[in-house]
């Protein structure tokens, strides 16, 4: 269990929205890991996952790291149930047991969309959070909740912008800010940081690294920049098909098998 | 409907009015344009034009082969073929294969060919062709007019409750199935909720002008909109002005409607680009 910080926190929120709804423990579901267990994807004959052993723990970030096409974005996909799998993936509560499900944030690669489309940013989160349709506005009640979420972001001034005139960075956060609300136990970020302007890498990571503790979600993050994931991540998972190698960053950046999947990246690690 | 004729009549008092078929055509136009408006905002969205215009050819095929078989309910021929064609779009071109507006191209093609070729046997053509331009002049008595209202009705609760979690998908699929939309299914019942829009009001619009009528307002809302609301608002008032302004024009002119109206709404998408294109000076100064 965490204290809460005294000096500024953007997660504060996150706080006492918990608190709220009645989950003052050590996490909000209760969650305290996700175990993986011979996780295997197949797409016809192709095998794009074989025999994934894994956990991703709670309060941790986790790296997922592996060169293209290794099935990273396919163990993604696993984790949110939108494709089907053999082996089997548990989310383990503190006593042991098994839980359900846990509510999952997932921030996607950045995707091309149309850029010309006349939404705005809070239209856009707004659909996501309420039923009612956005063409027929929107009320000051859903306007309040979405800006709640951008400032867990520390994207607010984003809130009247249209979407097509948003930068890689700002994308990221607003879509961040959407991942974050509903609070989720487990946080996907899938190459998060391609494509944004060193400023806001830096401040999208300190907010997700503050995230990780302050409200003991579990982090999964893809990356492909080596000198973040060693900055953040608690642990690395080396993945190409199955985990060659997997521990602290130290361990996997050191060990063989990574020299062997990414030689040209030997000096710079 | 002789006492929403009185009101028109008071409210309405123009020459070009006084007809009751003139009054029907207007009610047809109030009851038709603004369901088409707001699915085109998606449609357009989506980038889905071309979608829409293979699926207003499809009626052809879809009456072609109601005749074939016999049926006399010909709105119901065109529901029904709507409907499957539409999925049939849209499932090849969720499996891959050609790319999506090839796929389309053969859809649109075949659909109008295989039309063409079943009602052009035995000379019957003619008594089908008043379906390729439609006319909204010869909408008369109340019951038509009724089922549009129900149309009309239906659809925009059927639009608002799927409307947040379709904009979400067209944005990002990915996105949208992380928050448990799914997506296929939400596709799908847009791709049918816009067939039986499309088959409903093809008779009165034809097959040649309805996709003008889903895609050039929610075209022209589009340049001078910033957000959903505005999109939703303008694509609205454009096409009832276009309908209402087409039908004004027209009937005088003893032209036909549907044209006037498309012109008209073509005529907002032109003004529409020049608007656009102001509001980006007097942004930048």
């Amino acid at each position: 269990m965490t204290e809460k910080p005294a000096q500024y926190d953007p997660t504060h929120r996150l706080h006492s929205e918990a608190e709220h709804a009645g989950h003052a423990h050590a996490s909000h579901c209760g969650l305290c890991r996700i175990e993986l267990e011979n996780v295997s994807v197949t797409a016809g004959s192709d095998t794009l996952l074989k025999d994934v052993n894994m956990h991703i723990h709670c309060g941790q970030l986790t790296a997922l790291v592996g060169p293209n096409g290794a099935g990273k974005t396919t163990l993604i996909r696993a984790l949110l149930s939108q494709i089907p799998y053999t082996g089997a993936i548990r989310h383990i509560d503190e006593h042991e047991r098994r839980l359900r499900s846990v509510r999952t944030g997932y921030v996607p690669q950045q995707l091309p969309f149309d850029r010309q489309i006349p939404v705005t940013v809070t239209d856009f989160i707004a659909a996501a959070l309420t039923r009612r349709p956005v063409w027929t506005g929107i009320s000051k009640k859903t306007r309040a909740r979405v800006m709640e979420a951008l400032s867990l972001a520390q994207a607010e001034k984003l809130a009247n912008k249209q979407l097509g005139q948003l930068s890689g960075g700002e994308l990221q956060r607003m879509l961040l800010a959407m991942a974050l609300t509903p609070t989720p136990d487990l946080l996907i970020l899938d190459e998060p940081v391609s494509g944004v302007d060193q400023n806001g890498l830096y401040l999208f990571l300190e907010t997700v690294a503050q995230l990780r503790r302050s409200c003991h979600m579990a982090i999964l993050l893809v990356s492909h920049d080596w000198s973040l994931v060693r900055k953040y991540a608690d642990n690395v998972v080396l993945l190409n098909q199955t985990v060659l190698c997997a521990g602290n960053p130290d361990t996997v950046f050191g060990c063989e098998t990574f020299r062997e999947a990414f030689p040209a990246l030997g000096r710079e690690v | 409907m002789q006492t929403i004729y009185r009101i028109m009549d008071v409210l309405l008092p123009f020459e070009i009015f006084r007809y009751d078929f003139m009054k029907d055509a207007l009610l047809a136009i109030l009851l038709l344009t603004p369901l088409l408006a707001l699915l085109g905002t998606m449609a357009v969205n989506r980038r889905m034009a071309f979608f829409s215009d293979a699926l207003g050819h499809s009626a052809l095929a879809g009456l072609g082969i109601g005749v074939l078989l016999g049926f006399s309910n010909v709105t119901a021929i065109l529901v029904v073929f709507g409907i499957l064609f539409a999925i049939l779009i849209t499932r090849i071109n969720r499996t891959g294969g050609a790319s999506s507006d090839t796929n389309i191209s053969v859809f649109s093609s075949a659909g109008i060919a295989l039309g063409l070729l079943i009602l052009s046997g035995d000379g019957k053509y003619k008594q089908y062709s008043n379906l390729l331009v439609g006319d909204v002049l010869t909408i008369r008595g109340s019951s038509n007019l009724i089922w549009l209202a129900v149309m009309l009705c239906a659809g925009i609760v059927l639009w608002a409750i799927m409307y947040n979690q379709l904009l979400l998908t067209a944005v990002n699929p990915q996105l949208a199935q992380s928050r448990g939309i799914r997506v296929s299914r939400i596709e799908y019942a847009f791709v049918i909720l816009v067939a039986v829009e499309v088959m409903l009001s093809i008779r009165w619009v034809g097959v040649l002008l309805i996709n003008a009528l889903l895609i050039l307002p929610a075209a022209a809302a589009r340049n001078i909109s910033r957000n959903a609301l505005q999109h939703a608002l303008f694509s609205v008032l454009i096409s009832v002005f276009s309908g209402v302004a087409g039908l004004c024009i027209s009937v005088p002119l003893r032209t036909s409607v549907g044209a006037a109206v498309v012109l008209c709404a073509a005529l907002c998408y032109a003004v529409s680009l020049l608007i656009a294109r102001l509001l980006r000076i007097r942004l930048q100064a």
